[in-house]
């Protein structure tokens, strides 16, 4: 093997899939040592894990990728814009710094009635605007771009996940998925496209350890219709007319569920053609037992 | 419907493909629904269903005309119905009508998906019969002096697909679809208000009210042409030009034909 064992960053550490993926990287020959960064306090049992309990805005992060000796990053802190911005300054100024791995979300396509059943990475994102994009996951991506192209010797890979299922998997759509009544919009039923967190966590896994440079959507094969998913979790779908749905959302907020999925009209599918042939990977969860799993584990 | 179908519906447990095609739902629900308006309304009648393959891709084309895509469902019907294979087609839709509600859900349901290149290209490379209706908004919106006259046929971008995906093609003549809603004229500046590709003025519509949303009940035949090969081109034939205009017209042609041959043999529009 050309590399000397990796010295791994990552942010966000506190998160689901940054434990899972840091107790990995932690049982892993290829790896030297993982510093993991995030200001709450981790779930995950690590133990050979440095935490330091940072902002990414704080100048202290670019002292602890020169002193850790980081080579690679894996950025998985998650809606920060601003904090990404700060760390991928930092990174342009880490020479030792090999790859660089940014998670990205397949909301950066938005949902649209006009578009193909299946979003190719290449598609431009956010250029329409449809409703449901994700602004922030579209400006960290410009972030980590701009970064490769001033470290054009530096391994980019950008994984646009899917909605994430799994057993503990806290994330808006499963908050979503609990509401004892689920409210749809009435007259759609968007395509739902998940990935298992196993599924994730190998794939995150193998971005830190091995070459595979470039953009690919990341989700298990297949789709459900939201009122099919709302059902398979026990649920019944209650339909709310378009124009109401704002202020529904309103008052979800103060009961505790932070949003609606961002796309109750059109759904946004990514092509996985991509994670498949050029990078190897075959999930081993399909949307629909990634949803069942996490249905279970409940 | 028998309870355990009723059951696993409301348990979510179907299956659906990556497309949004539920065949349980176009199989038990959707196509008898239509069934009536295919056998007793229309009274459609196929010819030459034979030459639509058994197994694997294949493009069918058609003619667009009715003003409501009532053409495109009775194909579906007729394929499913007709065709030993009991084949379910896979039609391209335009976003304005995936883009509605209720309708929309339920085109993608039944297994249609948006008119786009990568669609087409993917599902004809499964094997599946894609359905197009290349005249668009021109031919389903057009009035009823124009009646089975085929409009543009837009840039031949079918005929691309097909190549590619060196699949056949299947020209189809659809008569009678455009005897249901006959379109005196076109409100544009309302369609244009509304954001719709036209807003028709029928003889039915809107002076008879909800009534003017009944649909003539014209007799149909659907007629299959014969099969056109297009895999001795290879997929680079899609990058010549010539060559898919010269396709684009030949499967037009064909449809012209059947069009003028069953106008011909038609006693009468009803009977």
């Amino acid at each position: 093997m050309e590399n000397p064992r990796a010295r791994v960053l990552v942010t966000g550490i506190a998160g689901n899939l940054a434990g899972r993926l840091a107790a990995r990287l932690e049982a892993d020959d290829r790896v030297r040592s993982i510093t993991g960064i995030d200001l709450r306090r981790p779930r995950h049992q690590l133990k050979r894990t440095d935490l330091v309990r940072a902002d990414l805005r704080s100048p202290l992060i670019a002292r602890v990728i020169e002193s850790a000796g980081i080579d690679t990053i894996v950025h998985l802190s998650t809606g920060a814009a601003v904090g990404s911005l700060q760390l991928f300054g930092a990174a342009r100024k880490a020479p030792r710094l090999r790859k660089v791995v940014a998670r990205s979300t397949t909301a950066v396509y938005g949902g649209s009635s006009a578009a193909p059943a299946f979003w190719r990475e290449d598609a431009t994102p956010g250029d329409a605007r449809p409703p449901g994009y994700s602004k922030d996951a579209v400006e960290v991506e410009g972030y980590a771009r701009a970064f490769g192209r001033r470290r054009t010797e530096v391994t980019l890979t950008i994984l646009r996940f899917a909605d994430i299922a799994g057993a503990g998997v806290d994330t808006p759509l499963a908050r979503y998925l609990s509401l004892p009544v689920v409210p749809t919009v009435l007259g759609y039923d968007p395509r739902l496209q998940l990935c298992h967190q196993d599924d994730a966590v190998e794939v995150l896994v193998r971005a830190t350890l091995e070459e595979h440079p470039g953009v690919y959507n990341v989700a298990g094969p297949g789709i459900l219709y939201l009122s099919q998913a709302i059902r398979r979790v026990g649920k019944m779908p209650v339909p709310v007319p378009l124009p109401l749905v704002n202020g529904l959302e309103r008052v979800l907020r103060h009961v505790g569920v932070p949003a609606l999925p961002a796309n109750l009209l059109y759904g946004c599918v990514g092509d996985i053609t991509s994670l498949r042939e050029r990078f190897g990977y075959e999930p081993k969860f399909s949307t629909g037992a990634a949803l069942d799993g996490w249905r279970a584990a409940r | 419907m028998s309870q355990d179908f009723l059951r696993r519906r409301l348990a979510g447990q179907y299956e659906v493909d990556a497309y949004g095609f539920d065949r349980e739902l176009t199989e038990q629900v959707l196509l008898p629904l239509f069934r009536p308006l295919y056998q007793r309304y229309w009274r459609v009648r196929t010819v030459g269903i034979e030459n639509v393959p058994e197994t694997g891709g294949a493009l069918v084309v058609a003619n667009h005309s009715g003003t409501l895509p009532f053409d495109a469902i009775m194909t579906k019907v007729a394929l499913h119905d007709e065709h030993p294979a009991h084949r379910h087609l896979r039609a391209l839709a335009a976003d304005v009508a995936l883009r509605l509600p209720v309708i929309g859900p339920l085109a993608r349901k039944s297994g249609n998906t948006l008119a786009h290149h990568d669609d087409a290209r993917r599902l004809l490379e499964a094997g599946e019969l894609v359905g197009v209706w290349p005249e668009g908004f021109k031919g389903i919106g057009k009035r009823y002096r124009d009646r089975y006259t085929l409009q543009r046929f837009g840039r031949g971008g079918f005929v691309e697909v097909a190549l590619r995906a060196g699949a056949p093609i299947v020209p189809v003549a659809i008569l009678g679809a455009e005897e249901i809603y006959p379109m005196l004229a076109n409100a544009s500046v309302l369609a244009r208000i509304l954001g719709l590709p036209y807003f028709p003025i029928t003889l039915q519509f809107p002076a008879l009210g909800p009534l003017g949303l009944l649909p003539l009940p014209s007799r149909w035949v659907i007629e299959f042409g014969p099969l056109i090969d297009t895999s001795g081109y290879g997929p680079d034939g899609a990058d010549d030009p010539m060559l898919v205009f010269e396709l684009t017209d030949q499967v037009r042609e064909e449809i012209q034909r059947m069009l003028d041959r069953n106008l011909i043999q038609r006693r009468s529009i009803f009977l």
